[in-house]
């Protein structure tokens, strides 16, 4: 079964873009394979011009470390480390000095208001409040590009809106290319810039918010791009010419 | 990731199961003691043996014969002058000789029978003269009553066991031990007995000289002409020692024992063919020396050097290799059954670390979300690994030294009530102590090494849906 199939979007550096489909329709794949946690069987994820699915496993896991950021439903921070640990946690793998982790840390936990939770444990915050470490920590590395998938999920609407602010002002302020998965239509209408559908594995629509004529941006100011092959005799996974805008 | 980083997540997530973690940790704390244990006991009976065996003299001492004697005749085979011409035993041979490299000490064997009186009554027995140095290195006057010789020449005597019954009239069956050396001792100790003996005296003085200039020296006729003088000389009791007469140490064969230098000042006529107890010369003339040497693994040397020398010489070496070698042996088998409990230990770290990633399995797909790579966290599972490993080593080196010190005390107890010295039966060198602990170290890296790369081969996609 093929969860992903036939896909080829491009999206520009800076664009916030929601991912839309019901359940099963590989929106969450789409994200994983972004997010270089699963390789396409064929086809290629192109990130700042490097194809993810040539990458070795270690060379997958530096991208994850200082290119992505992700953020999820069910917030996935660790139940046994403080927040500040958590939000610590990337800085150990990316072996950021000690003292400079713990202040960076401290400063992205202010900066999404939780600058009074820094040694309560997940379980001892609410939904909002994990959601709001777990953005600091998806942030903590500066990556270029933020994953979220369903982050208003497991939140009320009120808390899901505080959520999407943080993560509309992160994509305005630090120019952050935001790649959201959302099976709510009035979210996406609301925040993205742009809304890719997905049914059953496939593309069915992608509509920009500015111009919903023009489907997706020119391929020079492209920064991730999709080629998800229907058919693998016509493999085209050669990258095109490449803008990079950062 | 960086080491620190590494050993503080490792102690962070055990400290999570600390029960469950610290009964796998206890696992291994019993396989590393039953090891210590094991192996502290074959040491400690290693050191114990050669410690007896080096205090008997039979492995690091070289007896020394001159090849004039008749008693050497069938060694005429061998190298070295016939012994005719063979140099003559006497002191200047015997300085030589202790001077040779690796010697600690030369003495001469002084040993004769005679007649000692005690309360009137005569009692014939063998009499040798002991070495003072024979206080510090002999096991034979362990359990002695009384004390050692005050000095190398006093008139004293230590009195065997056997020996001191019978000049109290009591006859003790063979192999019975029903009377007390303590009790025997003290009925004795500082009376005196009296010995007479046969002293055997130079010629007169204008005679040595004539001799001097007479024949070569080492010639025959240098000692056909000696007196035999009967002499008495007062002994003070001031030991009785347990040593076996009949054991297989040479002057052990002795009942009484006098200080060596007394002993040679007495120039008591010994048996012998030859009886050269003093040369016309005056130089005192030895039938055999001991000649003690610091090292047994220098004995074979210092035996060639003396053979070369022209004198004969003869020793026991063989017998410590091939204790050395049974030693060696039985420290493998005991080390094998310790450590079988190490091994059941091993197989408890692999299924508490894969229980661990069972139970972890989201968090490491969490981790790996959010950058850790497959190195990271197999070194992570891999240092937790270890350090179950070392807390284990190190808990279990102190519960086997534990355990040594209740067996070492338990033999004693045991010892003590059969009337045996305390002795000490367990060792833990302190090679043994980091041996234990690395070797705890590398069984339970070794046991990590399966959990670690499953746990880094875990794909994050499946671990994240994980719950």
């Amino acid at each position: 079964m093929r969860a992903v199939d036939g896909i080829s979007i491009d999206i520009r550096a800076g664009e916030f873009v929601a991912l839309l489909g019901a359940s099963g329709s590989g929106k969450s794949s789409l994200l994983n394979l972004v997010a270089g946690l699963d390789r396409p069987t064929s086809g290629a994820v192109i990130i700042h011009g490097s194809n993810l699915a040539s990458l070795s496993r270690e060379e997958l896991a530096k991208y994850r470390l200082h290119t992505v950021g992700m953020v999820f439903q069910s917030f996935n921070l660790i139940p046994s480390m403080s927040l500040l640990e958590n939000v610590e946690l990337p800085m150990r793998f990316a072996e950021v000095d000690r003292g400079e982790r713990s202040s960076r840390a401290r400063q992205a936990l202010e900066r999404v208001g939780l600058s009074g939770r820094l040694a309560h444990r997940p379980m001892e915050l609410s939904g909002g409040e994990q959601q709001r470490a777990s953005l600091a920590r998806a942030l903590i590395n500066r990556p270029k590009l933020l994953l979220a998938d369903e982050p208003t999920g497991n939140l009320d609407s009120r808390t899901g809106t505080e959520i999407m602010e943080l993560i509309r002002s992160f994509n305005q302020s630090l120019g952050m290319t935001v790649l959201m998965v959302t099976h709510e239509q009035a979210l996406a209408e609301r925040y993205a810039a742009r809304m890719v559908h997905l049914a059953d594995g496939r593309l069915l629509g992608d509509v920009s918010r500015d111009d919903a004529s023009e489907n997706a941006a020119s391929r020079g100011e492209d920064e991730p791009r999709i080629q998800n092959e229907v058919d693998e005799i016509v493999p085209d996974i050669s990258p095109g010419p490449r803008g990079e805008t950062r | 990731m960086k080491f620190y980083d590494v050993t503080d997540l490792a102690v962070r997530n055990l400290r999570e199961s600390i029960f469950r973690n610290s009964l796998t940790t206890i696992g291994i704390s019993v396989g590393v003691a039953s090891l210590v244990a094991m192996l502290s006991l074959g040491i400690g009976l290693q050191q114990l043996a050669s410690r007896r065996l080096q205090k008997s003299g039979l492995f690091d001492t070289v007896v020394v014969t001159s090849r004039r004697d008749i008693r050497n005749f069938r060694e005429q085979r061998e190298d070295g002058p016939a012994p005719a011409e063979s140099p003559a035993l006497d002191e200047s041979a015997r300085q030589r000789i202790a001077q040779l490299p690796g010697v600690t000490e030369a003495y001469p064997d002084i040993r004769f029978v005679t007649e000692l009186r005690f309360d009137g009554k005569p009692h014939l027995t063998m009499v040798a003269g002991i070495p003072f140095s024979a206080r510090n290195n002999s096991d034979a006057f362990d359990g002695i009553q009384g004390r050692f010789f005050s000095s190398d020449a006093a008139s004293e005597v230590i009195l065997q066991k056997a020996f001191a019954e019978e000049l109290q009239g009591i006859r003790s069956k063979p192999g019975s031990d029903d009377t007390s050396i303590a009790e025997l001792a003290k009925a004795l100790l500082g009376k005196e007995l009296t010995m007479r003996y046969a002293e055997r005296t130079t010629p007169s003085s204008n005679s040595s000289s004539a001799t001097a200039g007479g024949p070569e020296p080492g010639g025959e006729s240098r000692d056909t002409a000696y007196s035999v003088i009967s002499r008495e000389q007062a002994l003070k009791i001031v030991g009785v020692t347990d040593l076996d007469p009949d054991s297989m140490r040479g002057t052990a064969r002795a009942r009484v024992f006098l200080p060596l230098k007394l002993a040679q000042n007495l120039h008591v006529m010994q048996t012998g063919a030859r009886d050269v107890s003093l040369s016309p010369s005056g130089a005192p003339s030895y039938n055999s020396l001991s000649v003690r040497v610091k090292n047994p693994n220098q004995v074979p040397d210092v035996e060639e050097a003396i053979k070369k020398m022209g004198f004969g010489a003869f020793s026991l070496v063989d017998a410590t290799r091939s204790m050395r070698q049974f030693f060696a042996v039985l420290d493998g088998f005991l080390a094998i059954f310790g450590s079988l409990a190490l091994a059941v230990a091993s197989i408890g770290i692999v299924n508490t670390l894969v229980m661990a990633i069972l139970e972890r399995r989201r968090e490491i797909g969490i981790m790996k979300a959010i950058g850790a790579s497959d190195a990271d966290v197999r070194r992570l599972f891999f240092a937790e690994a270890g350090a179950m490993g070392l807390v284990g080593g190190t808990v279990g080196v102190t519960l086997g030294w534990v355990i040594g010190r209740l067996i070492n005390f338990g033999t004693n107890v045991y010892l003590e009530r059969q009337h045996f010295p305390p002795t000490q039966i367990w060792s833990v060198p302190l090679w043994l102590v980091f041996g234990a602990i690395g070797f705890s170290l590398i069984v339970s890296l070794v046991s990590g090494l399966y959990p670690a790369s499953r746990a880094a081969r875990l794909d994050p996609v499946q671990a994240l849906r994980y719950e």
